[in-house]
């Protein structure tokens, strides 16, 4: 007990977070996706517009309102103790952009969730994650209804960079998120590695 | 709805607001009206784990402590936690437990583990450790 005990606090010492973000258009599904594979319930935390937002931000008609809070999900996925990976939903309007760039900041990678009766809702996310060379996965959100699309027809939809994985999933089922989340980190793991060996090259 | 009333006298703990008026203290309140961490001007990012100085000084009468510093060191108190679950525990914006933390850092009461730098990926062991851990979900 003692020998697992100071185990734990050498563990404390060197916590260590990683961040995902789950990006997409409005209702493709961000909150299930991260609810379905994170173990706390999923966390909702507000953020106050800043005052770059609010110059941005239309509020025709609604003089008064200077402040708008902006919901952003999260939940936790605990690997070991010290190391854990926290997934962030990012807020779907345009308007709130500003906000992605904080939580983009340090983050191992991004899940961009698609639906493939309105691939359209996801272009914004595709291009900030392929502008800023944070590497992402696309995820199509299988909805039932929905005419069934292979992964290559996805990927040449959106005109993805050679390599980028297109992945079809049930964002309900926490197999398949799981799934996702694996895709995503191999992934990454790949784009750093060629990445260090362009800058050695 | 809001009703004006009459001569009717009050009801007994009736309240003038209701959920909608929003929270009846300004969430900048709290924070003495700064929206920016104090000198030390760290910037926590969402996922910085805060734990609890454990050789922390007793904080029992200290008037330099509001309620929600108290809430914060509370939440801690239970487990290392992040940024972003505190601001979601305590109920209070995220701009305003930044705010909040820069004091208890200040005052040694936290300790704050800052994420990995943005240009810095852990390396392929930790990767390949969380691959694994995903997988034995």
């Amino acid at each position: 007990m003692a020998s697992e005990h100071s185990e734990g606090d050498g563990a404390e010492t060197s916590a260590l977070a990683l961040k995902i973000l789950v990006a997409g258009g409005f209702g493709v599904g961000k909150t299930t996706l991260v609810g379905a594979v994170s173990e706390i319930r999923p966390l909702r935390t507000e953020e106050q517009l800043s005052e770059v937002g609010e110059s941005i931000d239309d509020v025709g008609g609604v003089a008064q309102k200077t402040t708008t809070t902006v919901a952003m999900d999260f939940g936790r996925i605990t690997i070991r103790s010290g190391l854990s990976l926290y997934l962030f939903g990012t807020p779907g309007q345009d308007r709130f952009w500003f906000l992605w760039d904080e939580l983009s900041q340090g983050a191992l990678g991004a899940v961009v969730l698609a639906d493939t009766r309105r691939l359209e809702d996801c272009f914004p996310a595709v291009d900030y994650f392929e502008h800023r060379r944070i590497p992402f996965v696309v995820a199509v959100n299988c909805f039932a209804g929905a005419r069934t699309y292979g992964a290559q027809d996805v990927s040449r939809a959106l005109d993805l960079d050679r390599g980028t994985p297109v992945v079809l999933c049930d964002a309900r089922d926490r197999d398949s998120g799981k799934e996702v989340l694996i895709r995503l980190v191999e992934y990454a793991g790949r784009m750093h590695t060629a990445r260090l060996l362009d800058s050695v090259g | 709805m809001r009703k004006l009333r009459g001569d009717d006298p009050p009801e007994p703990g009736a309240q003038w607001y209701d959920a909608e008026a929003g929270p009846l203290v300004r969430p900048y309140a709290m924070t003495g009206g700064r929206t920016s961490p104090g000198p030390s001007g760290v910037r926590f990012d969402l996922i910085a784990l805060v734990s609890l100085d454990t050789a922390a000084p007793e904080t029992g009468d200290d008037t330099a402590l509001g309620p929600e510093h108290r809430a914060l060191i509370e939440l801690c108190r239970i487990e290392t936690q992040s940024v972003a679950e505190l601001a979601a525990d305590a109920d209070l914006p995220v701009g305003v437990v930044r705010v909040l933390l820069g004091d208890l850092l200040e005052l040694g009461v936290v300790k704050v583990t800052r994420p990995v730098p943005p240009a810095q990926l852990p390396d392929e062991k930790i990767l390949r450790e969380v691959i694994d851990g995903l997988r034995a979900l």
